[in-house]
C-alpha cells in the first residue's frame, strides 16, 4: 500500500511539517502515539529500544524515557515530554526537551509539538507540526546518541522491504 | 579555529548578520548601524561566523565586506534530511506494529 508521507520545513519559523497516513482505524492509531506500551515498540530506530521510566497521559502529566541498546543498557540522557493539552481522539500538543532521569530538563533546547488525527477510509491521516527553540536543537537531537541507529534503521528497511516484495 | 555552523546560528544577532549579509556583501560599519550593539561585538560575531566559514570577506580599497557563503548554509538541510529518515523509519516501525495490533485484535 502507498502512504502518504509529506515532510516540510519552514525555516524562519523553525518548524517542521510531518502529514502520514496509517492503514488502521482512529482508535488504534491514537493508542500507538499515547500509550506507552506501545510507544516503546516503534519510536526508537533498530537495535535501539524505547525504555519508558513514566508515563501519566494527561494534561500537565510527562512521559520520560530513554532510548536503550544492548552496548549501551544505562542511559545518561533521557527524553521528557511534557504533555500541554489533549482532545482525546483528535490532537494533543506537547513540549519535549531532554532531561535527566528525574526528569529535569538538561540543556536549554526544547521543540514544540502538535499531533492532530484525522480518521479516514481504512486509515488515519496524522498531521505533526514540530516548532524547535532554535535550528541547533535539531542537530542535537539527531545527533543525540543515534546516528548508529540510523544506519542500523536503513538496514532493517532494507530488510522490511525485500520481505514485502518476496511475500507478494 | 574551526567552529561548527550551528554554534554560529545558536545566537540571535549572528543570524540577523547572516540575514543581512545574504541580501548583499556590507562592511562590519555598515552592519554595526543595524544593532545596538558595541562595534566590537559586532566584530567578535563577524569573527565566529568567519571560522565557521559562513562568510566570506572581500577587500575593496580601503574596505572589508563581508558575504555570506551560501554553500555552508546547505549544512543545516542535511541535518534536516537526517531528521526526515528518522521519521520515515519510526513511522515504517508503526506501520508493521499496526499490522501485528489489527491481527490481534480479530
Amino acid at each position: 500500500m502507498n502512504l502518504l508521507f509529506d515532510f516540510t520545513v519552514d525555516k524562519a519559523t523553525k518548524t517542521i511539517y510531518i502529514t502520514r497516513e496509517f492503514a488502521a482505524d482512529l482508535d488504534l492509531v491514537w493508542d500507538a502515539f499515547t500509550k506507552s506500551e506501545i510507544l516503546d515498540q516503534w519510536t526508537a530506530p533498530k537495535p535501539w529500544k524505547v525504555r519508558t521510566k513514566d508515563m501519566d497521559f494527561r494534561e500537565g502529566g510527562r512521559w520520560l524515557y530513554a532510548m536503550v541498546s544492548q552496548e549501551n543498557e544505562n542511559p545518561s540522557r533521557y527524553s521528557l515530554v511534557d504533555f500541554i493539552e489533549i482532545h482525546p481522539k483528535t490532537d494533543f500538543s506537547t513540549r519535549n526537551c531532554f532531561a535527566d532521569e528525574n526528569g529535569i530538563q538538561q540543556g536549554n533546547g526544547f521543540s514544540l509539538v502538535k499531533n492532530s488525527f484525522k480518521p479516514g477510509l481504512e486509515m488515519t491521516t496524522v498531521y505533526i507540526e514540530k516548532k524547535f527553540d532554535d535550528l541547533a536543537t535539531l542537530e542535537k537531537m539527531v545527533s543525540g546518541g543515534y546516528k548508529e541507529g540510523l544506519e542500523a534503521g536503513m538496514n532493517n528497511l532494507d530488510e522490511y522491504l525485500r520481505t514485502m516484495v518476496t511475500s507478494k | 579555529m574551526r567552529r561548527d555552523i550551528f554554534q554560529a546560528i545558536a545566537d540571535p544577532t549572528r543570524r540577523a548578520i547572516l540575514v543581512l549579509v545574504a541580501v548583499h556583501a556590507m562592511t562590519p560599519n555598515a552592519i554595526a548601524e543595524h544593532f545596538d550593539i558595541t562595534r566590537q561585538s559586532i566584530s567578535k560575531h563577524l569573527r565566529i561566523l568567519s571560522e565557521c566559514d559562513l562568510l566570506s570577506q572581500n577587500q575593496e580599497g580601503r574596505e572589508i565586506f563581508y558575504e555570506l557563503k551560501i554553500d555552508k548554509m546547505k549544512e543545516i538541510d542535511i541535518w534536516l534530511d537526517q531528521f526526515r529518515k528518522i521519521m520515515e523509519e519510526r513511522f515504517q516501525n508503526l506501520d508493521q506494529l499496526l499490522i501485528t495490533l489489527k491481527n490481534k485484535k480479530k
